[in-house]
């Protein structure tokens, strides 16, 4: 590393240090939404990636109209697109849970099943409907480059928006489950449905609110990814196994596990990734993993649950 | 009879009309001559095969290709078809399941006895495919640049192999801007790797530089702060990036967010096509360079003609990248050799090949060589925000080498 300054490698490790940061941010807002589903409901989601796809769709749609319609709007659009990208993914949830989801509670093999063809159709349905090529939306001024806080130091502007939106979004998820009327009775219904029918929750509403919630976080995520990654009909397939691999390490009926793993594996995949290749990092990560569920099936964290 | 039938009658005189002068042009070449093999051939049709996955990951980079060869087709059937035929399409969908295409391809030739197939994008799908043209004889007209070790008697290869796009690519930038450090990145599997490993060997031992780091990350990951930051710490003159799929999407994006903009940091790469930046944005490739031997910017009256029929066909937005322009030559270039055949067999179809020159091809003349690669330029193109390429530079004609010496 000859011609190198001390500030220099200074300035690398800052940056280094960063990346490990936003990539925590970026597991921790994709695993959230199923941390719910899978974690609280216990259902298998795999078209979780393709909630995220709708959030994605959602920002260009927007991106796209205030483009050609409003161009006064574009700085302000993705503020915007956010709440939107939330707001479909919510509405496609529910409709799914309705139709889907609830004949399938005690059969968590079958949904597995069910939600991985749910996967395979709104994939198509994203192709019929936006063409199979990628699509962009186009980024307000304030989301590109870097921020430049000492010559040599470039800390991403797309990395400090998403930072910023998941911590937002995480605190709002642990109020609303654990200082919430509804977070009570969502954790009353995951312990003990009868009981918790027996004392009045309707839990089939209470059921139906929490799957439409965890799609619409996976929405949230969509529409800020469109920052950091693609959008097309498969975008979202390239974060499912990352996101079951976050909820399934972090044990998966709790949601401090959640955050514990998504940090473990951002900080071990960012420096690990620093010192080998791409690939040999990726392997090392799964392994380890590997080697810790077989010690601990449950995961980092493990929750008391009666079952 | 009423008044209203009496213009359908007129069209109908028309009709028959043309149709016999179209038998008559085919009567020059009767179907027991033109066809001693039992394809699909009939007094006045033939029927191709079109193989693309028009659905799954690879529909992103295949509804290209599938559009230009039907244009192509359409054009071509528009001047009175091929020996007085008109072409008919057959199409199937290889699903980017690479099995799949294999059995599609086996379909078209046993079942439906298609002249020729026009189809494949990935390498997989192609070895794929391969021995099933082989066994049964028959063409394939394949458009995606690739990472060449191959030739086959059964395909003719319109896109260009690895030496055509990477060397003059590299000898450009060396020239230009100065450089003799290189920082390789790719995709992990076999085109990048290959390209990379050539590309390696010529940085090496022609331009007498050095590869300052080489790293692969596996198809799909969405995750580059690390590798940027690693590039930082090695500060190559170039970054030379094969990076494809979604996985490039994050690639740039990232870079652009990490400030690595063109005035700190030169990138040429050879997976950056119109069609991938219509994902990536133009803002975030702005002021980089693709190597490549087609741009849609191209300013020839050949290609101006292409671009407007493909636009009134597909739509005003639509972008016609490197390959889906490769593609659209794979019709014209089997037309030529069955017309010089002056038989659809194919193993006359393939003898008649190595020669055939195309001067009406958007990216300028073209030329099939005895290895069935095509003869063709390079082109150094810089992204503009709009998302079209500023073509910089234009090689010689290179010719086609799918077994460089010294650069394996």
């Amino acid at each position: 590393m000859e011609g190198l300054t001390l500030e220099e490698f200074g300035a690398i490790l800052v940056m280094q240090g960063f990346n490990g940061l936003s990539y925590f941010c970026v597991l921790l807002l994709m695993a959230l939404g199923l941390a719910i589903i899978f974690g609280q409901m216990g259902v298998i989601n795999m078209a979780h990636g393709e909630f995220l796809t709708i959030g994605a769709y959602a920002t260009f749609l927007l991106s796209w109209l205030s483009e050609h319609y409003a161009p006064w709007f574009m700085p302000y659009y993705f503020l915007l697109a956010v709440l939107l990208g939330f707001a479909a993914a919510f509405a496609v949830g529910h409709l799914t849970e309705l139709a889907l989801i609830r004949h399938l509670y005690r059969r968590p093999l079958d949904s597995l099943l069910a939600t991985w063809g749910l996967a395979l159709i709104m994939q198509q349905g994203f192709r019929s409907l936006f063409g199979a090529r990628e699509v962009s939306a186009t980024l307000p001024d304030w989301l590109l480059g870097s921020w430049q806080p000492v010559s040599g130091i470039d800390i991403p502007l797309n990395g400090l928006f998403v930072m910023a939106l998941t911590m937002l979004l995480t605190a709002g998820v642990l109020i609303l489950t654990y200082r919430s009327r509804w977070g009570l009775q969502m954790r009353a219904t995951t312990q003990n449905r009868v009981m918790a029918g027996a004392v009045g929750i309707d839990t089939q509403q209470v059921d139906r609110f929490t799957f439409a919630l965890g799609c619409g976080i996976a929405g949230v995520a969509g529409a800020a990814f469109t920052t950091i990654g693609s959008t097309g009909p498969t975008s979202g397939s390239l974060y499912i196994v990352d996101t079951f691999l976050v909820v399934v390490f972090g044990g998966a009926q709790s949601m401090l596990g959640t955050v514990a793993s998504a940090f473990s594996i951002a900080q071990a995949s960012s420096i690990l990734e620093f010192f080998m290749t791409g690939s040999m990092a990726k392997v090392s990560v799964l392994l380890t993993i590997i080697v810790i569920l077989m010690m601990r099936p449950e995961g980092l964290f493990r929750a008391n649950v009666r079952r | 009879m009423t008044r209203n039938n009496r213009p359908r009658g007129l069209y109908t005189a028309l009709g028959t009309a043309l149709l016999t002068l179209a038998a008559a042009h085919a009567a020059d070449h009767p179907t027991a001559a033109v066809n001693t093999t039992g394809l699909a051939v009939t007094d006045t049709t033939v029927v191709v095969g079109q193989l693309h996955s028009a659905t799954g990951t690879m529909a992103i980079s295949e509804t290209g290709s599938i559009q230009a060869e039907q244009l192509a087709i359409a054009q071509i059937n528009a001047m009175g078809g091929v020996l007085g035929r008109k072409i008919e399409v057959i199409q199937e969908d290889g699903g980017s399941d690479w099995p799949t295409f294999a059995e599609k391809a086996r379909k078209l030739l046993v079942n439906d006895k298609v002249a020729a197939v026009f189809g494949c994008w990935t390498s997989a799908s192609r070895k794929a495919v391969l021995p099933v043209f082989e066994r049964e004889n028959s063409m394939l007209y394949y458009p995606t640049f690739y990472e060449g070790l191959e030739q086959s008697k059964n395909v003719i290869y319109t896109g260009q192999e690895a030496t055509q796009q990477i060397l003059a690519g590299l000898d450009w930038i060396a020239k230009e801007k100065g450089a003799k450090t290189f920082f390789l990145v790719g995709s992990d599997y076999i085109w990048p790797r290959t390209s990379n490993k050539i590309a390696r060997k010529h940085i090496e031992n022609v331009l007498k530089g050095t590869v300052v780091g080489e790293e692969y990350y596996p198809l799909g990951h969405t995750n580059f702060g690390s590798l940027i930051n690693k590039i930082k710490l090695k500060k190559p003159d170039v970054i030379y990036s094969i990076v494809v799929g979604g996985s490039n999407v994050a690639w740039w994006k990232q870079l652009k967010a990490a400030g690595v903009t063109p005035d700190k940091q030169t990138i040429l790469t050879i997976s950056v096509t119109e069609d991938e930046v219509l994902g990536i944005g133009g803002e975030n490739v702005e002021g980089h360079y693709s190597a490549m031997k087609y741009f849609q910017s191209l300013d020839n009256d050949n290609n101006k003609a292409f671009v407007k029929a493909f636009k009134e066909k597909y739509g005003a937005d639509s972008v016609i990248g490197d390959v889906t322009q490769a593609a659209y030559l794979g019709p014209w270039l089997w037309k030529a050799a069955v017309e010089r055949a002056g038989s659809f067999d194919v193993d006359k179809v393939a003898a008649a090949s190595p020669g055939i020159e195309l001067t009406t091809a958007p990216e300028g003349y073209v030329k099939i060589h005895e290895n069935h690669h095509l003869w063709s330029r390079l082109r150094i193109g810089q992204w503009q925000r709009d998302g079209q390429a500023k073509v910089l530079h234009e090689s010689e004609l290179l010719e086609p080498n799918p077994f460089p010496e010294g650069y394996q």
